[in-house]
């Protein structure tokens, strides 16, 4: 980024991509917020409130919980993920047909409609027809997915796991294949424990791409909708509901516009600052 | 002589790996073999092995058009998200990873935010505004809707492997009295088919998979087949053979995608986006 010539002209370049983005992005923003300050009974009849709805929101403990319910979940996930997905990166093969066999079926759940990545764990699980589900019950284990929180909960998390740790693994895999050997015959000769030379050749190479792949989980993560939805319909109860069904159910289900708009707008900002703190923080690091 | 990356911890790591893809290929597995299952069977007795495999329900979604045709509209927003996406991504990305300009970085992380924001939060102003442009109900509404997801990850991905090539390409095209576009068009996007490759995956894997803007902007016409398949529950309950039938077709694009541009894949994904 530092050999860059100063000319603003470049404008040109991304005027393109602005004048897209601000047309899907800015203008329906700007709505939400528009929204947030309103009571709005039907189109022609609303009122200014102020930040009546960002109180309500704020106090509400339905939001409250579900906040709780995705930092647990967006947390979960990336302990898991994270160094699943360089393990498995780390095993694969260096180049040659069966590398290439490995990347490509590794792809394959990612390409997979999310509605349809919850089906088929709906059909994996269930205990009635689902081979885990049934597989489970006979080795002895209660399972039933759609009665207990807890099990509901480990399904899916094994379920996200299932559908994301590619991703992780696809870019570490990157990352480990930009390492020239030479870096590992010197920690071979200095007597570099498995431990020492993850820690000192691979980690450091890894850093970018591993702030890519754990940005990309946090803001996913933090918008998850479709897959609990399918599989457990977000319960049994409201155990597994998450921000984005809370607020799909305010919105379009109770046309409760003023107050989904507020959550929206707090949903929105407690992203931003997520990714923001996480990213400036990595990034103070490694100036 | 070295198999796998660090052939030093290679014999854990292999294990997890193997154990992966196991993982991975259980649900999949019970996915295909419910599919060619009649719904009788499947709610009746339980067995790993389907007893008596048909493609009855693949027949079912290849006569009734409201599945075939949910089907093309799906592939056509995809199509039309993934090349707006990168024809207007690599001008942007080309002048972030090559100049200096007023806002740049800011504009990059503005940019970025947009990636960040839940589709859930523009559902009510996305129908509004789209309605109001009489896209309702179109492939294009989605395709567009979806651009502003995908273009923000397009500009980021391309731009960095964009400014993993070195500019003296740039400077030797000038001496060679090369004009710009030919320098763009024939050099310097040829030079990137890895970045665009891995691009067009990332596309792909947005639009193709997304369900809630898909579902809030279209009605019948351009009803997506994600959407089709959240409707297979009749009077009689869910008819799980032909949702598991459906669920296989939905992953076939995806693997004819990953099939064709798997060497440009493979060289993106190896290059390494590491600045």
């Amino acid at each position: 980024m530092d050999n860059r010539v100063k000319d603003n002209r470049a404008w040109l370049g991304v005027l393109p991509v602005l004048l897209i983005v601000a047309f899907s992005g800015v203008i329906p923003l700007m709505t939400v917020v528009n929204y947030s300050f309103q009571d709005i009974l039907d189109f022609d009849n609303r009122f200014f409130v102020g930040f009546q709805w960002y109180s309500q929101t704020l106090n509400d403990p339905r939001f409250i919980t579900a906040f709780a319910r995705q930092l647990l979940f967006t947390a979960s996930i990336l302990a898991i993920e994270i160094p699943l997905g360089i393990m498995v990166a780390k095993g694969m093969p260096r180049q040659g047909k069966k590398a290439t066999a490995i990347l490509l079926f590794l792809a394959v759940p990612l390409l997979i409609p999310s509605n349809v990545v919850g089906t088929i764990w709906q059909l994996f699980a269930r205990p009635d027809i689902g081979l885990m589900g049934v597989s489970l019950n006979y080795l002895g284990w209660n399972f039933n997915y759609t009665a207990s929180a807890s099990q509901a909960w480990f399904t899916l998390l094994a379920m996200d796991i299932w559908h994301w740790t590619s991703l992780v693994a696809l870019l570490s895999y990157s990352g480990l294949r930009s390492i020239p050997d030479p870096y590992y015959q010197a920690a071979e000769l200095d007597g570099a424990s498995h431990w020492q030379t993850f820690r000192w050749v691979e980690l450091p190479k890894l850093k970018s791409v591993l702030i890519i792949a754990t940005l990309l989980r946090l803001m996913d993560s933090f918008m998850i909708y479709t897959e609990p939805l399918v599989l457990t319909g977000g319960g049994p109860g409201s155990s597994t509901t998450f921000l984005s069904q809370h607020l799909a159910t305010m919105a379009v289900g109770q046309f409760d516009l003023g107050p989904a708009a507020a959550f929206s707008v707090i949903y929105f900002l407690f992203i931003l600052l997520f990714c923001w703190f996480f990213y400036t923080i990595v990034m103070s690091e490694s100036d | 002589m070295i198999n796998s990356i660090d052939n030093r911890s290679s014999k854990v790591a292999q294990t997890v790996l193997a154990i992966y893809c196991v993982y991975l290929a259980f649900p999949l597995y019970w996915l295909l073999a419910i599919s060619v299952q009649q719904n009788a069977d499947i709610t009746g007795a339980f067995s790993i092995l389907p007893q008596e495999p048909s493609l009855e329900n693949f027949m079912e979604l290849w006569t009734n058009p409201v599945w075939s045709r949910s089907f093309i509209n799906s592939l056509t927003y995809v199509a039309i998200n993934t090349i707006l996406s990168i024809s207007l991504a690599l001008p942007a990305a080309y002048a972030f990873s090559r100049y200096q300009f007023l806002g740049d970085r800011q504009l990059f992380f503005w940019l970025l935010t947009n990636r960040m924001a839940p589709p859930a939060v523009f559902l009510l102003p996305f129908f509004q505004l789209y309605s109001a442009f009489g896209l309702f109900d179109t492939p294009l509404a989605v395709g567009l809707a979806h651009c502003l997801f995908t273009i923000p990850m397009a500009v980021w991905i391309l731009e960095g492997f964009m400014s993993s090539i070195p500019k003296d390409l740039d400077e030797m095209a000038k001496v060679d009295g090369h004009s710009f576009g030919f320098f763009f068009f024939r050099i310097f996007i040829p030079a990137n088919w890895g970045g665009i490759g891995v691009t067009i995956f990332f596309c792909f894997m947005f639009s193709w998979v997304e369900l809630l803007i898909a579902r809030t902007l279209t009605g019948v016409e351009a009803k997506p087949i994600v959407v089709t398949m959240t409707r297979t529950i009749s009077a009689s309950g869910i008819d799980w053979g032909v949702l598991a039938a459906a669920g296989v077709v939905t992953i076939i694009p995806g693997l004819i995608l990953v099939w064709f541009v798997r060497k440009r894949l493979i060289q993106g994904f190896a290059l390494g986006r590491v600045k």
